[in-house]
Order: structure tokens, then C-alpha cells, then sequence
């Protein structure tokens, strides 16, 4: 089966010097979850960025077979959605329908189609009655939402989730878990939460001052590496 | 967060609110054109110009009290070219001109606090005002709350530290840092701007549709100020 994202050799370096990727090898392929854990800048948010060309590094990148490169920027941003971790930086527009309709546009819909495509989307999230309001008067919950049906109204092929449930409280999460098990597309799932990564992924990998270390299931891993925040009983 | 009361009052429901933001806006230009061009604001044109706030004011449902003590915030600033007048030895043309301003700004208020700034931005395009002008008008207000709650949660971490009032070397590294934030915050902006698409302009989704309300609210607006300039003649 051909992936859906395939990355080889991946490196990065920040302007500062500091090696973020170093020599990443990567599959996703259809219809799979994947969860990338690994510590607090150890590379996953500088890698997803890699995956529509905000950033670029040396070596491979390849989604839906485009190689990600300037010339085809505008159609791997088409296929995959990133939600970013911080919903006040995805949601830009004035109100909750210009802001989902932002992206179909810039990708050349016409007004209609749109309009109807940003309906859709924000159905299936469950924020259909809040199209005039503007984001700012959201929930940490409802934005979330919001945002992630900016990115589903584009119809990606792939998402990909930057720490999903930071923010939300737990019936908030719980909604997200259940909205994001019912989406059919792949999905790439940078999180710190074991339990979100168990709910959702299929397998995890983890990332190491920017190496993949090791790839397992989420389990595997999470004994592996201790990655549990549970600290047991209190005695 | 604490949101602008003025945002708030759009939020609202009345006959204002539901006219076309073209239509209140063309009444409004038209309003600023009569009362600036009304060479002394005698006792009548004063009171003609009010009336139209007022009525305004009545058919906003908003707190009277608070909007025109809001409204003052122009009052330093005409007060200042006042004191010229006077000094110049002209206090009629003072009063006139502290007249002038407070109720334009009463106006500008009133069409501003029953306005959606969507709506508003819209209206201002469809008069010719350029689309990039209407998008960074946009994007400062949107983000006007976010560096303000920025500055909220920085000024309660201060304070749950002990920070007592702000002395000019405190506040000035409390900018600094908050500049620092707020640059992060645009660079990741322009992260999810460009994660979507965006090339460099934005599209607008579609232009609302004006109802006969609309066009008789814009007529008989029109007249009222027509009318008012005439008579002020």
C-alpha cells in the first residue's frame, strides 16, 4: 500500500543553530492514526510543520505522492489539515463562517460551494448555530471545534492535530475524542496525553531530540519510555 | 476575558441594529458631512443635531448614559482647539467647535456600538475603501482582544506574586515582554494563515443583501440631514 506521507531522511536546523530534525524516516499511510509522543522540543510540532511547507529542511518529503516543494505548496496544504495547538491563532476571521470558509476560498471555491462546504463542516463538529458569532466569544471547547472544522471544510486527506486537547476541560475532550474517532481520515496526533494517544492511535512513535527512537503501539511505548503522568497511589 | 463593552452592545438586538451597514453608514457620513459644514452651531442646529442622536440613541436600546459619556473621549482633544478660539478671541467658535465634535463622535458611536466590525468592514469596502486597509482594520481589532488578555493574564500573575501598582520600570518591561508575545502570537498566525491557503489576500464569502427597511431608513435619513443642513443654512 503506497502511504499517504512518506519522509526520509528529514533534517532541520533553526536559525540558532539548534538541530531540531535529525534524520527523520516516516510513514502514515490510509486511514491510519498515528500518535507522535516524545518530550517538549523534541521535534514533533517543528516535523508536522514540515508536512505542508512551513517549514523545510533537507531530505524527503512526500504527501499524496506531491513532493512538498514551494511549486506544490497550494495542493499538500489542500491535503493535509493541520489544527494548530493554540486555537486563537487558527481563528482569525471576524466570524465563526468566514473563518471555516477561509481556507476552501483561498483554494478557489466559489461563493456557494463554500458557503455549503463550511456549513457541512461545521455540523459535523457540532457548532452549526454559532456561524455569526464571533470567534473571540468562544469556549476553549468551541473554538477548538471551530478550528478543526476550518480544516475539514478543505476535505484533507490527512489531519494533523497539534496537542488537541489542550485547554479542554474533560466532557470537552471526551466530545473531541468521540468527533475525532468518526472522521475517516488519516490522522497525525502529536499529544502528551497517553490515554488521548490509546483512545485514538493506531501506533505511536517517539521522538527523541529530533530522532524517531522507537515505534509501537501506544502501549509499547508508553511503558518503554515511562510516559504515563499517573504517579500511583498516594501512600 | 474582559470584552470591550462597545463589542458587546453590537452583540445586541434592536431596529438599529437590524439596518444594513451600508445604509447607517451612508447616514452617518451624511450626518458628519451636515454638522461639519454648519458654519456656527447656533442654539437650533444644536439642538437639531442632538435630536438626531438622540432619536438614534432611543432606537439603539442602548444605555443612553453610558454612551454619551463615552462620547466624551473626544472632548480633550476638541478642547484643546477650543482654547485657541478662545484665546484668539472667539469663544463662540469654541463652543461650536466642542459641539461640533462631541456629537460627531455621538454618532460615529452610536453607528459603531449596532454595527458588527464584520459588517462594518464590509460596508467600508463596498464605499471604495481598499480591501487590504478593511483586512488590517480587521486583524488589529481581532487581535486587539487577544494582547489585551494577554496583558490581563500578566497583570493577574504580577499581582499573585505581590506586584503592587505599576512603577515606569515595571511597566516598561511588562511592554516588553508583552511586544515579545504578541510578535510570537502573529508569527503563529501567519503559520495557520498559510497551513490554510492563504496567498497573500483574502476573499470575501459573500455580500449581504440590503432589505426595503434598509433603503427607506437610508432615504429618510438622507432627507432628515438634508433638511437639517438647510435649515442651518
Amino acid at each position: 500500500m503506497e502511504p499517504l506521507i512518506e519522509v526520509r531522511g528529514l533534517r532541520y536546523r533553526y536559525e540558532d543553530g539548534t538541530q531540531a530534525l535529525d534524520g527523520i524516516d516516516f510513514d502514515l499511510f490510509p486511514g491510519e492514526t498515528v500518535a507522535l509522543l516524545g518530550p517538549n522540543g523534541s521535534g514533533k510540532t517543528t516535523f508536522v510543520h514540515h508536512l505542508n511547507g512551513l517549514l523545510t529542511g533537507e531530505g524527503l518529503v512526500k504527501v499524496c505522492g506531491l513532493t512538498v516543494e514551494p511549486c506544490n505548496f497550494a495542493q499538500v496544504r489542500r491535503k493535509t489539515g493541520l489544527v494548530f495547538q493554540d486555537s486563537d491563532e487558527q481563528l482569525f476571521m471576524p466570524t465563526v463562517l468566514e473563518d471555516v470558509a477561509f481556507g476552501p476560498l483561498n483554494v478557489g471555491g466559489d461563493a456557494d460551494s463554500v458557503r455549503e462546504a463550511a456549513l457541512k463542516a461545521l455540523a459535523e463538529v457540532g457548532m452549526e448555530n454559532a456561524l455569526k458569532k464571533a470567534p473571540y466569544h468562544l469556549s476553549a471547547g468551541e473554538k477548538k471545534r471551530v478550528a478543526l472544522a476550518g480544516v475539514l471544510a478543505m476535505r484533507p486527506d490527512i489531519l494533523i492535530l497539534d496537542e488537541p486537547t489542550t485547554f479542554l476541560d474533560p466532557p470537552a475532550r471526551r466530545d473531541l475524542i468521540h468527533l475525532l474517532r468518526g472522521l475517516p481520515q488519516a490522522k497525525i496526533l502529536i499529544t502528551h496525553d497517553v490515554s488521548l494517544a490509546s483512545a485514538l492511535a493506531d501506533r505511536a512513535v517517539f521522538l527523541r531530540k529530533g530522532k524517531v527512537v522507537a515505534m509501537g503501539t501506544v502501549v509499547e511505548i508508553a511503558r518503554e519510555y515511562d510516559w504515563e503522568a499517573q504517579p500511583g497511589p498516594r501512600d | 476575558m474582559h470584552h470591550a463593552v462597545v463589542e458587546s452592545w453590537t452583540q445586541r438586538r434592536s431596529w438599529l441594529h437590524a439596518r444594513d451597514a451600508r445604509a447607517k453608514d451612508a447616514v452617518l457620513l451624511a450626518f458628519l458631512i451636515a454638522v461639519a459644514t454648519t458654519a456656527r452651531m447656533s442654539p437650533r442646529a444644536a439642538a437639531g443635531y442632538g435630536l438626531c442622536v438622540a432619536a438614534a440613541i432611543l432606537a439603539s436600546g442602548l444605555p443612553p448614559v453610558s454612551l454619551l459619556l463615552r462620547a466624551c473621549v473626544v472632548l480633550p482633544f476638541s478642547a484643546v482647539f477650543a482654547l485657541f478660539a478662545v484665546l484668539a478671541g472667539d469663544p463662540n467658535r469654541a463652543v461650536s467647535l466642542v459641539l461640533k465634535s462631541y456629537l460627531s463622535a455621538a454618532a460615529v458611536l452610536v453607528v459603531v456600538a449596532t454595527t458588527p466590525l464584520p459588517a462594518l468592514l464590509r460596508s467600508m469596502e463596498s464605499f471604495g475603501v481598499p480591501r487590504f486597509f478593511a483586512l488590517v482594520v480587521q486583524f488589529l481589532y481581532r487581535y486587539l482582544f487577544v494582547v489585551s488578555e494577554q496583558a490581563q493574564h500578566m497583570r493577574a500573575a504580577a499581582a499573585s506574586r505581590g506586584g503592587r501598582g505599576f512603577t515606569f520600570r515595571s511597566a516598561a518591561s511588562a511592554l516588553a515582554v508583552l511586544f515579545a508575545r504578541s510578535h510570537a502570537r502573529a508569527e503563529g498566525i501567519h503559520r495557520a494563515m498559510l497551513a490554510r491557503g492563504f496567498f497573500g489576500r483574502t476573499v470575501a464569502l459573500a455580500q449581504p443583501r440590503a432589505a426595503l427597511a434598509d433603503g427607506l431608513f437610508l432615504a429618510a435619513g438622507l432627507a432628515a440631514m438634508a433638511a437639517l443642513r438647510l435649515w442651518n443654512h
